[in-house]
């Protein structure tokens, strides 16, 4: 049995990475790559608390999660392929509209 | 049947409003209606009440009539309430008559004007807080009333407000006025302080019940004294009285002669237990108001404005009341009231009348021998001058002479009254010769008219002279409710009726043939200022002119009104002015409004460095959205 | 042997997160995520979740990721697009991340003094399915409901453009 403290730590460090990865890169995929990571780290989380509590009731949220970041995936998908239609660009730089 | 007094001053202000809101579409015949029916009203319902107080008990006075609790304020407290009593009767009686008359002439008088609405709207406002003030029970109350007829003074003075004199006029009035009234203000603060009420029953109370010591009473009876020469045209702050001849003739008759300027006398009249409690305090009035007699009627002598000989007079009768109320006789101080109301207001009709007659015409140097064009308004205009000189059987007569008798009474007491006397007597010979001066060049000897005037020379309407003439049986038979003591203590009915309001005063004695010989005296007098005046404007016309020459700077001094206007203005007014200029342009302009400013212009500075956040980069927002969360973390955790 | 495969599959996983910062291709990037995807559902399945590990390669690895290569290469940005070049941002990202893990940790050590049963917890889909049906019922028709917006919105944003 492996305690649960690796899995949270490992969450946790999973869930930074990918909020710095948000920060880092410029393209607007690869952004909204790292929000899935972040919801990943979440996930694992999830499953690792249902597991120390003895209920499935976690991995049913998860599965629910995953459900809903299938969603988001493809609506933002949808709008990023219209702002490149757009601008012809995915540099995050670029999307300066709401400036001041 | 008195129970109905409280409804006299609302009328009038019942009239104020409706011609107020409506005056505009209403005919002018119905405003001049309506105007002078609810005087009249409040005339009938005055006389009323004052018959009605006649067969009440002495112990019922006054009778009060609290009609709301106005201010409260802890232990402070006013209240709208009004009360009457023979004092409040004789004051509501003259405002509301001789207020009606006047305004049955003004519908003659202001017949062409274009602001005829709006003046009768205003004399009936005015009549309605000159009733607040006569008919209030408590000092603040009255001072409603006070600042109301300082209002309407300004108003109508200032009526034809596009001439610049007349707007300056009214200007001046009001801050005249209101310089006095701090003095006012401050003496009714004293009495709150000491005695905690400013109900006049609850004041006597105070009083005779020694709460006051006489060094307070002093400065309280002074300060009150204060507000009364600016309300009343009295050394120092007459200046505005004469200027105020800029308005209608009709508002200088009710206003500045019959009403407003009575107040200050009626205010000391009210508080007469102070002043009988100060003698330093009783005595001042006397002196301001004998050396203000004598000084007003120099001014008389050499002025060529006819309206502007009659505001001097006024000063200077107005002088005499102060003198009978200085000296104790509270009564004859009123009684001068009275009378002086009936000829005052004769006079300035009659003036109005000519100079109606004249087209405007007001340098006597332009008139003279007018007495047979103008058949009605020469006699009236007599029997007012004589009435004013104190010729005996006119009522002026019978009222000055109460002053002087009393005054000389006094004298036995200190020689300051005999004074006093003295000044009134010597003021008593001016009038009658700045009086008949006026009459003997207006009417008499040779006609100095311009020729277009003459040309449209007519008497006036009817109902014009008609007020004339009534007021004209006033001002002879007036007097006859007051006889001297002399005659009979019995037919002093005016004395009588006061007496209940008249507190404490002692009584002083002179022998019958003392009485008799000042009664004498007054009569020379006056013939004595007649003949001087007959003398000098018909017999030898020349005489007046040679002595201006032979003593140039006398008469220059009379003629410039010793130049006290001149002298206020530059020790006063000027340094004011600049006072408040400099303030202005350091203070007002730069603190000031360098805040309000200064405030918007870093609200917008704010806003632009604000606005560097907004940079419309996902980014950037997540970016501060993490270091929230960090910081928020950090705060929970530690 | 747990624990072996255990940090075998969170090595590799945090290895892809790192390799997907570190390149600038998007394609990579996408790859190395489904590697990301894949091990994570290793690690759900060594935490007794074989259902959920499933559904993870399925529709996370599968069609997500399928979902994003199409997009990229329908992008098809010849040059990568390199990483953030602002100086301040790379020097303050590695200082935010440790700061965050560290406040993260702190935040949620009261978690590690968990008991662990031992007991093995039934999440076959027979038991997730009756949950989903009873318990769970409202809110997976929600989610349906959800599903289908998602896909007519989706739908609806790219054909705006083809009408004119």
């Amino acid at each position: 049995m492996i305690p649960p403290n690796y899995f949270l730590i490992l969450s946790v460090v999973l869930f930074v990475l990918g909020a710095i990865a948000f920060f880092i890169k410029r393209d607007l995929i690869t952004m909204f790559m790292s929000i899935e990571i972040m919801l990943n780290a979440a996930n694992l989380a999830f499953i690792t608390f249902a597991r120390s509590a003895n209920s499935p009731d976690g991995q049913i949220i998860v599965f629910f999660i995953i459900t809903v970041a299938a969603a988001e995936a493809a609506v933002g998908l949808a709008i990023i392929l219209l702002i490149f239609r757009q601008k012809k660009t995915i540099k995050s730089e670029d999307m300066k509209l709401m400036k001041g | 049947m008195t129970e109905i007094f409280w409804l006299i001053p609302f009328i009038p202000a019942a009239s104020t409003l409706i011609l107020a809101v409506f005056g505009k579409k209403l005919p002018k015949k119905y405003v001049s209606f309506q105007a002078c029916l609810a005087v009249f009203a409040s005339f009938v319902i005055s006389a009323i009440s004052a018959v009605g107080l006649l067969q009440t008990a002495h112990g019922n006075y006054p009778l009060v009539k609290n009609l709301f609790s106005w201010i409260q304020a802890g232990s402070f407290q006013v209240n709208l309430s009004l009360m009457f009593d023979p004092l409040s009767a004789v004051m509501a009686l003259v405002v509301s008559g001789v207020g009606f008359i006047i305004h049955v002439y003004s519908i003659g008088y202001m017949a062409d004007d274009e602001g005829y609405t709006r003046y009768f709207t205003y004399l009936n406002l005015f009549t309605f807080s000159m009733l607040i003030l006569v008919m209030a029970s408590n000092l603040i109350l009255m001072f409603v009333g006070w600042e109301g007829v300082g209002l309407c003074s300004y108003l109508l003075i200032g009526f034809w407000f596009e001439k610049h004199s007349a707007a300056n006029a009214g200007k001046k009035a009001f801050i005249v006025n209101r310089i006095g009234d701090t003095g006012f203000l401050l003496g009714i603060l004293f009495i709150f302080i000491h005695i905690g009420s400013g109900e006049f029953t609850a004041i006597n109370e105070a009083i005779s019940g020694g709460a006051i010591s006489v060094g307070l009473a002093t400065l309280i009876a002074i300060l009150l004294f204060v507000g009364a020469t600016g309300k009343s045209a009295q050394i120092p702050l007459y200046v505005w009285l004469p200027d105020a001849m800029e308005g209608p003739t009709p508002v200088s008759a009710l206003i500045h002669a019959a009403t407003m300027v009575t107040a200050g006398v009626y205010m000391v009249c009210r508080m007469n237990l102070l002043y009988t409690l100060s003698e330093t305090a009783a005595q001042v009035v006397a002196l301001v108001g004998a050396i203000t007699a004598v000084y007003a009627a120099t001014m008389a002598l050499t002025q060529n404005d006819i309206k502007r000989v009659l505001a001097y007079s006024t000063i200077s009768q107005i002088g005499y009341m102060f003198i009978g109320c200085g000296v104790g006789a509270y009564a004859a101080g009123m009684f001068h009231l009275y009378t002086h109301a009936f000829f005052k207001s004769l006079l300035f009709l009659a003036a109005g009348s000519v100079m109606h007659a004249l087209s405007g015409e007001i340098n006597m140097k332009k008139m003279g021998g007018l007495r047979k064009y103008l058949p009605l308004t020469y006699p009236t205009f007599l029997i007012g001058a004589i009435a004013i000189a104190g010729v005996p059987f006119f009522s002026g007569f019978f009222s000055k002479d109460a002053i002087l008798t009393r005054a000389f009474a006094q004298g036995q007491y200190s020689a300051f009254y005999y004074f006093i006397w003295g000044l009134g007597i010597m003021g008593a010979v001016l009038t009658a010769l700045y009086m008949f001066r006026l009459i003997f060049l207006t009417f008499h000897g040779e006609e100095r008219l311009d020729p277009e005037v003459k040309k449209h020379i007519h008497e006036s309407p009817k109902i014009m002279t008609i007020p004339l003439v009534i007021l004209a049986f006033f001002s002879v038979g007036a007097g006859y409710i007051g006889l001297p003591v002399v005659l009979g203590e019995k037919l002093n009915f005016f004395g009588k009726f006061l007496e209940p309001v008249i507190k404490e005063v002692q009584e002083v004695h002179l022998s019958i043939q003392t009485e008799w010989m000042l009664i004498a005296i007054a009569a020379v007098v006056a013939f004595l200022g007649i003949f001087i005046a007959y003398v000098f404007y018909i017999r030898s016309p020349l005489i007046p002119r040679n002595l201006a020459t032979r003593f140039p700077t006398i008469y220059k001094l009379m003629f410039n009104k010793y130049y006290m206007d001149e002298i206020y203005n530059a020790v006063f007014v000027k340094p004011t002015i600049k006072g408040s200029e400099i303030i202005y342009d350091n203070f007002d302009l730069k603190v000031i409004d360098g805040a309000v400013n200064g405030a918007a212009t870093a609200t917008g500075f704010a806003g632009k460095i604000l606005s560097y956040f907004q940079s419309g980069l996902i980014k950037d927002y997540a970016l501060i959205f993490l270091l929230g969360v960090i910081i928020f973390l950090a705060y929970l955790l530690f | 042997m747990g624990y072996f495969l255990f940090f075998l599959l969170a090595a590799l996983t945090v290895g892809a997160v790192l390799g997907m910062i570190i390149s600038k291709n998007q394609a990579y990037n996408a790859i190395f995520l489904i590697l990301a995807f894949a091990c994570m559902g290793g690690l759900f399945a060594l935490l007794e979740a074989p259902f959920i590990a499933v559904v993870q390669i399925i529709i996370y690895a599968g069609a997500i990721m399928v979902l994003f290569i199409f997009v990229i290469m329908m992008i098809n940005v010849r040059s990568g697009i390199p990483a953030e070049k602002k100086k301040w941002i790379i020097y303050l990202s590695p200082v935010l991340a440790v700061v965050l893990i560290i406040e993260l940790i702190l935040s949620i050590k009261g978690a590690f003094t968990l008991p662990v049963s031992t007991a093995i917890i039934k999440a076959g889909p027979t038991d997730l399915g009756r949950l989903l049906f009873t318990k769970y019922l409202y809110h997976f028709e929600i989610t349906s409901i959800l599903i289908i917006a998602a896909l007519v919105g989706a739908i609806v944003l790219i054909k705006k453009k083809e009408k004119e």
